[in-house]
């Protein structure tokens, strides 16, 4: 038996939520299984990208509720959010296809091809599953593997958003874009809303890992869903080293002394938490019996093969480096999912190109600011700055409303200020803040993380498909350059695309890749962040890690990336000129390590 | 009174604030919306991302785009009939419309009303 205190007396509906790759699917898949154990019927709901629910059980699933045979009680359900937002994309444009010129279709397509659209179309399909309905009416739990962002809970919560547009169908629009092909009643979407906020119904699990990094994002989460109404949520901290294992290798002992430091330094707002902690299992976390032992603390049964050390010869951040030195100047944007490490990376990319002579600027968005207080300084030709989204989102809103608003009368106004409350408004001014150091990109190298929430995309598309309309009708076809065609010229701009050597992560970037693509951005290299592989590790377990690395850091090379660059897990935190030196490894041309 | 029927072109947002800089235009035009619906007129705004069917299943509209395409939005119907193409009305032009008395000495509507931004 189980002694977790997420599994204690379980409501009905269990959300799972952390960033890609804390395994909360494979949690989800393990509780399901486990509450159908204890003999409730049960719904396991994923919309894991990866969709690999149907691997873990070793049957095909899909999007409908299909029965787990080898356990009784468990039925499963896995919803593409992809195929989910066609879906919904059809809804609207289905009907006009053919009867409209085929750009102008195209061009409502485009616009909801966001990530608020995925988001909202995930939440839709949800919907039916949170209300009372004859189809999860005999189900006890229903576990999902992921939950709502703020996001999408406060686009629902929008006061004129159900009396105004929706219902009457026409009309003030204010910022639903990404609402129009929602096709249930208002009435559904306030009942599926009220049974998130109610503790006594719903409970919400933060998947997190014991780093720095992803429990700041993890108590960013909290927070927000926090203030939106859902009380009910517990932590829980996966796949932490064994302390046993700490004391055969030198990086195990590292990873479990910064496991440590972070747990110690845990956010205030997630520490009074109820929270848990599951050790990092060496097996793949597919299979019932696999999937079973996940939630258990005992020995493990399962034989893990030691495998002999990884002769390693991947390619190095620092010989990418060589390659961006050549142009002398330019654009170097790191991209990727939250806590994969863009700002540790755009931070070691600009050390490494200062170090060579060349004049740096890097910005980042980083919330913690720690890293760029201990860079400013330390080398001549490195300029340091960061953009505080909140603090730009702030300025954005009084800017337009003094600038813009000014004229307007009251009513005007009004309108103005609840469009500005719109969750877009924090996107465009991050990349306002950013556009405005883009230039310059002429003279001198910059290198910038991007904002980790996942609707830079969204963001992009839309200042994209605007710009070219202030360029076509300011300038006809002068030379007129915005920020946007500036992003697709890979002279000017090169885009790396930063994830790490596991399966959801990897999965992630190459949809972050295809959504570029659509914007007519082609990413320039990939790297791959804290390699287990990439150490001469000698503990057991780490070795399996690295492994099952090498099948990711293959599926890269061959089919995700142009080029890449393999950074290896580092001792120390990555903090410092030296430090992240380090990490870009030996180069060509580059500074020499020892 | 006279209906006016507006196709915007694919907006996220009325106002245009989600565009990198605020559309100054939109924002005028949106008020002046606002200010004739207190006077009584009747105004409708269709957005092409979000009510593609309004354009599709008005011959007039529908014959515009096929025509014109949506870079020629918006487009301003009174009473059915095209009105105006290619820019939004100002509030002299929906007053005249609408026989609302402007009494407005200082219009709303920012765009070729002697700001910056013609």
């Amino acid at each position: 038996m189980t002694s977790l205190k997420f599994l204690d007396r379980p409501p009905r509906f269990l959300f799972f939520t952390g960033k890609g790759g804390v395994g909360k699917t494979s949690v989800a898949c393990a509780t399901a299984l486990h509450l159908a154990a204890t003999g409730r019927q049960v719904l396991l709901v994923s919309t894991d990208p990866a969709s690999n629910v149907g691997q873990v059980f070793g049957i095909s699933i899909g999007n409908q509720i299909t029965a787990i045979p080898a356990a009784s009680g468990l039925a499963a359900l896995e919803i593409d959010p992809q195929a989910a937002a066609q879906v919904y994309r059809d809804r609207i444009v289905g009907p006009v296809r053919g009867l409209l010129p085929e750009a102008v279709v195209n061009g409502i397509e485009e616009q909801l091809s966001g990530a608020c659209t995925t988001e909202i179309a995930a939440f839709d399909e949800f919907t039916a599953l949170l209300t009372d309905s004859a189809l999860t009416a005999h189900y006890d739990h229903i576990v999902f593997d992921t939950a709502p962002t703020g996001h999408t809970i406060r686009l629902l919560q929008l006061p004129g958003a159900w009396t105004g547009f929706l219902e009457a169908g026409k009309g003030d629009a204010s910022c639903l874009g990404p609402l129009a092909g929602l096709e249930k009643q208002g009435a559904q979407y306030k009942a599926a809303l009220a049974a998130l906020a109610d503790g006594n119904r719903t409970r919400l699990v933060l998947v997190t890992r014991a780093q720095q990094t992803t429990l700041r994002e993890v108590a960013r989460t909290h927070a927000e869903l926090k203030a939106i109404g859902l009380q009910n949520q517990y932590l829980l901290i996966n796949a932490i080293l064994p302390p046993a294992e700490a004391a055969n290798d030198r990086l195990a002992m590292a990873i479990h002394q910064r496991e440590l430091a972070a747990l110690a330094t845990i956010p205030a707002v997630i520490s009074s938490l109820p929270r848990d902690g599951l050790l990092l299992k060496p097996f793949n976390l597919v299979g019932l019996d696999a999937l079973r032992e996940l939630l258990l603390d005992g020995p493990i049964k399962t034989q893990v093969p030691i495998d002999s050390a990884i002769a390693f010869d991947k390619p190095t951040l620092s010989a990418l480096v060589d390659e961006i030195a050549k142009d002398g100047h330019g654009l170097v944007m790191l991209m990727g999912k939250g806590g994969v490490g863009k700002t540790t990376l755009a931070a070691a990319v600009a050390v490494n190109l200062a170090q060579r002579g060349l004049p740096v600027h890097l910005t980042t968005s980083d919330p913690a600011a720690h890293l760029s207080e201990t860079l400013n300084g330390s080398l001549a030709n490195l300029t340091v700055s960061r953009i505080d989204p909140h603090l730009e989102t702030e300025r954005y809103r009084q800017h337009v409303l003094e600038t813009k608003g000014a004229q307007l009368d009251a009513q005007g106004r009004a309108l103005l200020e609840e469009d500005l409350r719109s969750p877009c408004t924090e996107e465009i001014a991050v990349f306002q803040a950013f556009s405005r150091i883009i230039r310059e990109a002429g003279e001198q190298f910059v290198v910038m993380d991007t904002a980790p929430t996942g609707h830079t995309l969204l963001l992009l598309d839309a200042t994209g498909a605007y710009h070219r309309e202030v360029a076509r009708q300011m300038h006809g076809d002068s030379h007129y350059l915005t920020p946007m065609m500036q992003l697709q010229d890979s002279k000017q701009t090169k885009v790396l695309i930063a994830t790490l050597a596991e399966t959801t992560p990897v999965l992630e970037a190459a949809n972050l890749q295809e959504d570029l693509r659509r914007a007519g951005i082609e990413p320039w290299a990939w790297v791959i962040n804290s390699s287990i592989t990439a150490t001469h590790t000698t503990s057991p377990l780490l070795r399996q890690r690295a492994h099952n690395e090498l099948r990711e850091i293959d599926a890269v090379a061959h089919h995700h990336a142009q080029r890449y660059a393999v950074v290896p897990w580092s001792l120390a935190e990555p903090v410092g000129v030296n430090s992240l030196l380090a990490l870009t490894g030996p180069g060509m041309s580059g500074p020499s390590q020892s | 009174m006279a209906t006016i029927q507006v196709f915007d072109p694919a907006l996220c947002c009325s106002t245009g604030v989600c565009g990198v800089e605020v559309d100054q235009q939109l924002l005028g035009f949106s008020a002046d919306v606002d200010w004739a619906k207190q006077n009584g007129a009747t105004i409708e705004r269709f957005n092409l991302a979000q009510q593609p069917l309004a354009f599709a299943e008005n011959s007039v509209v529908k014959a515009f785009l096929e025509r014109s395409g949506a870079d020629a939005l918006p487009l301003i119907l009174l009473d059915g009939e095209v009105a105006l193409a290619g820019r939004y009305p100002n509030r002299t032009e929906l007053a005249r419309w609408t026989g609302i008395a402007d009494s407005a000495e200082k219009p709303a509507s920012a765009c070729c009303s002697g700001s910056s931004c013609c």
